[in-house]
């Protein structure tokens, strides 16, 4: 017992471990690195899909697919415009951290505390080359932490094709029913705006009213959850989210 | 080291002595991640790799370790070897990794890993360490999985994500239980587990 309590093999020893260890780790982190990425964004890509609807098209072939039809543009939020940059890499939340791309926003419903300058909106087109379906990937507080999510819209960014969220920490059972399929069911063909063009698309407790284009079933249980949905749609249709680029691109000033 | 106490030392802790019902080691993640059946599965392993290879390194270089820094040595062997579980499930898992991440760190805190680090890979060969730690980790999955298999039934209808019973918001008969959807619920259920082990094995309860 005493050889092995001096203090010179005691810190020798703890040294030798800990060279090991930090081997260890940092060998299977390298090594995994192209695999882990690989898999993100083979998640990313299969959300964009199903909110394009083409996940069936899609198969097993998710990659090949959403090169095919899905192009990722990125905007500069406050003026609307397509911008030059990496748009596959950029990460809304990444730039939120950093003050020199970001923003607070003076109105924020969303939860958000800081908003990126810029935005990424991917263009799903058909075969033929006609604007199929815009997808707008948006953020905001749910009950929880914030949800992150895809909104599918038709080429007049007025009809919903459909919701996908791809990130959330709601109640299981209660506000993580954003992903029962039955819920998204109700959101293809309801519109975001009304005739003056201002936003109306509402989540509406205790169920929409029939024939309702704006309104949306809550979920019971979850009036927080839904409720964050609503304000996170209002937040990025408004003026400090998409709101110039629908502008612009409704003008079709942009191509 | 035969054939016959290798299987007792890997049988052992899986009912006889479980680290869960017996121990009562290792309760907090077993109230976090059993909402489904495939998550106690993933954790169940994880667990079972974690342990094992520690209690195997652990022993191994168990007659060199410094007496007086052995707790923070054992720390660094496991944290390490959890690191490297939770980024083999980043690698090949995505979509586990992304609910289980959080948990899987925490398998660093786990007392059933530290503790039979502690209890017996300190003292025993190589070997039957590592078949201790195999039989530990089964022992925790044991319970993990009865207590998913009845959260995620009764909570979502759901075995496996494959449905099981309809449930009403689904157009089925079945209203499903909120209370099991909760970590909480898991305290009742693992009591009636130690409950149910106790009833059968009268000597595991404790004399008051």
């Amino acid at each position: 017992m005493a050889s092995k309590e001096t203090f010179g093999k005691t810190v020798g020893f703890v040294v030798a471990v800990c060279l090991v260890c930090a081997a260890l780790v940092s060998v299977s982190a390298v090594q995994l690195k192209p695999l882990q990425i690989a898999n993100k964004k083979l998640d990313k890509q299969t959300k964009i899909l199903e909110t394009a609807g083409l996940l069936e098209t899609a198969g097993k072939d998710i990659d090949g697919t959403y090169k095919q039809f899905v192009e990722a543009k990125l905007i500069d939020l406050s003026t609307g415009q397509f911008i030059e940059g990496d748009a596959e890499g950029f990460d809304e939340r990444r730039d939120a951290r950093d003050p020199s791309k970001s923003v607070v926003p003076a109105d924020d419903i969303a939860g958000l505390s800081r908003r990126a300058n810029n935005a990424v909106v991917y263009i799903v087109r058909d075969g033929a080359g006609a604007v199929d379906t815009i997808i707008l990937p948006i953020v905001g507080a749910g009950l929880w932490d914030l949800m992150f999510g895809y909104v599918g819209l038709e080429s007049d960014l007025n009809t919903v094709k459909s919701l996908v969220y791809s990130d959330h920490k709601e109640t299981p059972g209660l506000g993580a029913e954003i992903l029962n399929p039955k819920w998204k069911a109700l959101w293809p063909g309801k519109k975001l705006f009304d005739d003056q063009n201002n936003i109306a698309v509402t989540i509406v407790k205790g169920g929409a009213k029939e024939g309702d284009v704006h309104g949306v079933d809550g979920l019971s249980g979850a009036t927080l959850t839904s409720q964050g949905v609503e304000r996170t749609l209002h937040f990025w249709l408004g003026n400090e989210g998409y709101g110039p680029f629908i502008t612009n691109y409704r003008a079709g000033g942009l191509n | 080291m035969s054939d016959a106490s290798m299987k007792k030392v890997v049988a052992n802790p899986i009912v006889d002595n479980n680290p869960i019902a017996l121990q009562v080691l290792g309760i907090c993640s077993a109230l976090a991640v059993t909402s489904s059946m495939a998550n106690a599965l993933v954790m169940t392993i994880a667990v079972v790799i974690v342990t094992a290879f520690s209690n195997l390194f652990i022993s191994i270089i168990r007659n060199h370790i410094p007496g007086s820094v052995r707790i923070i040595v054992q720390m660094a062997i496991i944290a390490s070897l959890v690191i490297v579980v939770d980024q083999v499930l980043k690698a090949f898992s995505y979509q586990l990794s992304k609910e289980l991440s959080v948990f899987v760190g925490l398998i660093i805190t786990n007392c059933i890993v530290m503790g039979r680090a502690e209890a017996f890979a300190m003292k025993e060969k190589p070997v039957v360490s590592f078949f201790d730690g195999i039989g530990n980790g089964l022992g925790y999955g044991l319970i993990l999985m009865l207590v998913a298999f009845f959260r995620e039934l009764l909570g979502f209808g759901t075995l496996f994500g494959i449905e099981i019973l309809p449930l009403v918001q689904n157009g089925g008969w079945y209203q499903a239980n909120g209370l099991l959807v909760l970590p909480f619920s898991s305290f009742f259920i693992i009591g009636l587990i130690i409950w149910a082990i106790r009833q059968i094995k009268p000597d595991q309860v404790e004399k008051g």
